[in-house]
């Protein structure tokens, strides 16, 4: 090696074929040929469902630059899909019916309240950040249900999709998944120039070793509130998503066990890797739609799933196509 | 480059001749006195060891420093300027730069991309989310030539878990070396480290010396003596004695309260 700086020093995971690169591959194929697959045979229950799959994980892809590289368990990441949601609901019930308004309002209120809720909770760490998060959760969670006018418990049917004048129709099944599936593919890539840049190194560092990078000069609290604030933001986008998704908003959006559902995604996917939060997606969502037509309780078989590849499966699916086993 | 924090002139004058000053810095913990009224002074380009037997208050010493304990008493004082309640990341981009005792290191990330985020810290704001870090010639070089520094370069692309416990400490060095410090505080860079290791570290060490102010807290009285231009002898958290390596040898309190029982314990063989 000489001394001037060699490529090779710049560790990265290769692009190489494995078979984790393979699956993701042929994953991202499938979900790119449903809409052909439900015009050909006329099932558009499965386009229904993985419009859903793909939106949740948009949630899942947010969360887990907060949680897989920053190192921020967030139990209330649901919030922001309600947030994103009710912003969607309430200006429709408002008369305000164009998107460009309610998509910009969605996400700059999920931001806000992700700026209020990270500058109160990332000074604390572990157990009291989860619980701080979860606590704010369950507030907007109960001022959703005392919101009368906008249904409370029971929610509130959204009579119009969001109007993009004329630019996109909602309406149009098929045009809604692959702008789904296009702003997931666009979340991923800008989490992947994230994760890489100046500001995505600071935030895993900061998960490495928090107390290094403070004595090496970082002020981390700011970096982790940005990236805090950047995924409230796309998690928001989502829940405008949701909302148009399946035309009506109510408090279970925002469900302390719908946060757990999005954590759940993360982890069966793979902490920190940029497809992971879709592969979890995809598998939970499957395996809770198709366990729920056996049994009544899916819960029952897909906990025990979820606690053997907690413990026996570092790095999540996208870990075990790796082969990497927990010791 | 970046060199944030160097080419700063000194303010006041009065006191430009010490780097680090402190005054009467205290801290207890519970009833215990860690730090009992501290006075030290540290000049430009010298080489100041702490020693003391364990429990002393070394590491709260260099806690205090740096900023990760606030004093209860006393201000501590950085080239003129009062830094007594600054947090630690702004000590940090000031020139102030520490080594932690126990191995404290970005785990999984490669060597070189450890330094190479101790030299960010040092560039400005992180606030830029679009650029791959990995590929900034601004980050890499001055990391590569810290670690070219402490002997490292070879393993520049080995991840941090697979470098051996002495690797490590050079490591830690070229991190506090890549921020471009005026004061680096060492703290034990030689904990558990081998005869040969310890060794390389001092002839390393040597080689920082004359360019860059150190604090050295160090039981390995070999080093200590091999290294340092003057020694301050902690004995449960207050100064006992302050001075030339061989004055310091020579104070009877000194060897009663610390040195007398190391050299029984086989360091008089080796110092003579």
């Amino acid at each position: 090696m000489t001394a001037s700086l060699d490529p090779t020093l710049v560790a990265r995971p290769s692009l190489a074929f494995t078979p984790r690169t393979a699956f993701t591959a042929a994953l991202l194929v499938i979900l790119a040929l449903f809409p052909l697959y439900s015009l050909v045979t006329g099932n558009t229950f499965v386009l229904t469902l993985f419009t859903r799959v793909l939106i949740l994980a948009i949630g899942a892809v947010s969360l887990n630059l907060i949680m897989g590289y920053g190192g921020m368990v967030s139990f209330g990441h649901a919030a922001y899909l309600g947030i994103g949601g009710y912003a969607v609901g309430i200006l429709a019930k408002e008369g305000i019916g164009s998107g460009f308004v309610q998509w910009p309002v969605a996400v700059a209120a999920s931001a806000l309240y992700a700026l209020v809720v990270g500058a109160l909770s990332l000074r604390t760490r572990g157990v009291y950040f989860i619980m701080i998060t979860l606590a704010f959760a369950q507030m907007i969670y109960y001022v959703a249900i005392g919101l009368d006018r906008y249904g409370g418990d029971d929610g509130l049917t959204i009579y119009k999709r969001s109007d993009f004048a004329g630019l996109i129709d909602l309406n149009n099944k098929t045009l809604f998944y692959y702008l789904c599936f296009a702003i997931l593919l666009a979340s991923i890539y800008l989490i992947s120039r994230l994760v890489n840049s100046r500001f995505g190194l600071a935030i895993r560092g900061t998960r490495s070793n928090e107390r290094r990078m403070r004595a090496i000069g970082f002020p981390t609290v700011r970096y982790k509130l940005a990236a805090f604030v950047i995924a409230g933001a796309l998690c928001g986008l989502a829940g405008a998503l949701l909302a148009n998704h399946t035309n009506f908003i109510s408090p279970a959006l925002m469900h302390w066990t719908r946060s757990g559902d999005l954590i759940v995604m993360v982890v069966l996917g793979g902490l920190g890797s940029l497809f992971g939060p879709v592969i979890g997606a995809v598998t939970f969502l499957l395996l809770q739609e198709g366990l729920s037509r056996f049994t009544e309780y899916p819960d029952l078989i897909l906990g025990p799933i979820l606690l053997l590849v907690a413990i026996y499966v570092h790095g999540g699916i996208g870990g075990l196509l790796e082969g990497r086993r927990g010791g | 480059m970046c060199t944030a924090a160097s080419a700063v002139c000194l303010k006041g004058g009065v006191v430009a001749s010490a780097l680090l000053q402190t005054e009467r810095l205290t801290r207890r913990f519970g009833g215990v006195v860690a730090a009992d009224r501290i006075a030290l002074d540290i000049a430009p380009n010298e080489v100041h060891a702490v020693i003391g037997p364990n429990g002393a208050g070394k590491t709260t010493l260099i806690g205090l420093l740096s900023g990760e304990i606030a004093p209860q008493e006393g201000s501590i004082r950085f080239d003129g300027a009062d830094i007594t309640r600054l947090p630690v990341y702004r000590r940090s981009q000031l020139g102030l730069a520490r080594s932690f005792q126990i191995t404290s290191l970005f785990r999984d990330f490669t060597a070189l991309d450890n330094v190479a985020l101790a030299v960010q810290a040092h560039c400005g704001h992180s606030f830029r989310f679009w650029r791959d870090a990995r590929y900034e010639d601004e980050l890499r070089k001055p990391a590569f030539a810290a670690l070219e520094r402490v002997g490292l370069k070879e393993r520049a692309a080995v991840r941090v878990d697979k470098l051996s416990h002495g690797e490590h400490r050079q490591l830690e060095i070229a991190m506090a070396l890549a921020t471009g410090p005026r004061l680096l505080l060492l703290d034990e860079p030689m904990a558990g480290m081998g005869p040969e290791e310890s060794a390389r570290m001092v002839r390393m060490l040597r080689e920082l010396k004359g360019n860059v102010t150190i604090l050295l807290i160090e039981h390995d009285m070999e080093a200590v003596f091999a290294l340092a231009d003057r020694l301050t002898v902690l004995v449960y958290g207050r100064i006992i004695a302050s001075g030339e390596p061989e004055a310091i040898r020579a104070d009877a309190a000194v060897r009663q309260a610390y040195l007398g029982e190391k050299e029984s314990a086989g360091e008089g063989k080796r110092h003579g």
